[in-house]
């Protein structure tokens, strides 16, 4: 039996499956990241800013969504959302999921942050007159992202992580597509393999980018 | 729109969804502890003189923080077979997050093993402890009792991801709520007492966490 090199002609054929699939892993974690991310800063905002209520409701919102399983959410997010009329198809309902469980850790990493910057850097920007949206994007943002920067990496290796979970609901990204070879050819060994391969190499990628970035942007002279 | 709550047949069938919490925390507990022995065992030779055995260390923590746990989950108990390997679902899932957490904790453990001063070790020598002795009565409990915060969150996530064993059709808390979706068609309702009792339960657990590592915290 030829088996153990069998597989390479099977993938060969699935060739253009597979890159689809990982085309969609890709778009939906980084539709997630951004969109995660941009809301994010807001939470980060309001659980360091905010006031006693826009604080609560933050915190409240991050802790409910680092508390429950990213499978729950997404499940919720698919079923419940249809449920109330929201028609998302499963790629829609997923990136939304992906999205809330990405923007409470930003949340959280932005509000970390924003704490470990000195107060004098704040009193300062407001002692020459800046408003809070000028301190905040010239003073605060730059330094707090400088600190953020390892974690939030961290968050985008998760995401796409998470991402294999959209295949439960449907979503063709590289696990579902890898299941469906799987289904046809019986060779769950070398494919899963090769799956877990595809996804080591991106999330190795974006570590060494995010390590790379880390160098870049480091103050020299502290 | 017309949707209209009805919790009723959330409660009539709460005690599946008890049931399958239980088994998530089971899952999780046991995974922990196994996987506590592994990450102990990595941080050692990850710590260690240069190997063979530190690349395989090193290989097995990237590899495994690299790949989405779902695939993991899904190679042992799908693809091990063809290797041979017959596991059953619990089995080929404990496998795979005592696998997952020994990772994570290997990294951990590293950097509480790095953080164990020096001193200890000499103090041990003096006093004429074997090497072995310093390290199962000396540096391990005091690294442990360091590491105590992130092994607790690490507990919590590993709570979370019990969840994912619901691809693989073992019976815990989402694989019922599932079920009961499934069936009842009472979307809101059961995705939202899930989600809750998946949060009640990641908050009453972070609260005796931190009773415990208070209690075991070092004093300074």
């Amino acid at each position: 039996m030829t088996t153990s090199f069998a597989f390479l002609a099977d993938m060969w054929t699935a060739r253009f499956a597979i890159l689809s699939g990982l085309g969609v892993t890709v778009l939906t974690s980084l539709l997630a990241i951004i969109a995660g991310s941009l809301v994010g800063v807001f939470v980060g905002l309001a659980l360091t800013f905010g006031n006693r209520v826009t604080r609560i409701a933050a915190r409240v919102y991050t802790d409910f969504v680092r508390g429950t399983p990213v499978l729950v959410l997404i499940l919720a997010s698919y079923y419940i959302l249809g449920t109330v009329g929201l028609r998302l198809n499963a790629f829609q309902a997923g990136i939304l999921a992906l999205a809330v469980f990405c923007s409470s850790h930003i949340g959280e990493i932005v509000r970390g942050s924003l704490q470990a910057i000195p107060k004098g850097q704040a009193e300062a920007a407001k002692a020459i007159g800046l408003t809070f949206a000028q301190s905040f994007l010239y003073v605060l943002l730059p330094q707090a992202a400088r600190q953020a920067l390892p974690a939030w990496v961290n968050v985008a290796a998760e995401i796409v992580k998470a991402s294999t979970l959209l295949s439960i609901i449907g979503v063709a990204e590289l696990l579902l597509v890898t299941q469906q070879i799987i289904a046809r050819n019986f060779m769950g060994l070398p494919f899963y393999f090769f799956a877990g391969f595809l996804y080591f190499l991106v999330n190795f990628g974006i570590e060494r980018f995010g390590k790379y970035v880390e160098r870049r942007l480091a103050i020299s002279a502290r | 729109m017309g949707y209209i709550l009805n919790f009723a047949v959330i409660w009539r069938n709460f005690d599946l969804l008890l049931a399958g919490l239980g088994l998530s925390l089971l899952l999780a507990v046991i995974s922990i502890l196994i996987g506590v022995g592994i990450g102990l065992v990595t941080a050692f030779v990850l710590n260690g003189k240069k190997s063979l055995w530190r690349g395989v260390a090193v290989g097995y923590v990237a590899a495994i923080r690299n790949t989405p746990i779902l695939i993991l989950i899904l190679f042992a108990y799908f693809a091990l077979p063809q290797l041979g390997i017959r596991l059953d679902k619990l089995q080929s899932f404990i496998l795979t997050l005592a696998l997952y957490a020994g990772a994570y904790l290997a990294e951990v453990f590293r950097g509480a093993l790095s953080a164990v001063p020096k001193g200890l070790r000499e103090a041990g020598l003096a006093i004429g402890l074997t090497e072995w002795q310093i390290k199962t009565s000396i540096i391990v409990p005091v690294m442990l009792r360091n590491a105590l915060p992130a092994l607790s969150s690490t507990f919590i996530s590993l709570f979370k991801d019990t969840s994912l064993a619901a691809a693989i059709a073992v019976p815990e808390l989402t694989f019922y709520a599932r079920k009961i979706n499934n069936e009842s068609f009472r979307v809101i309702e059961t995705w939202t007492v899930t989600s809750l009792i998946y949060v009640a339960t990641c908050l009453i657990l972070a609260a005796l966490l931190r009773q415990l590592e208070r209690r075991l915290a070092i004093p300074r």
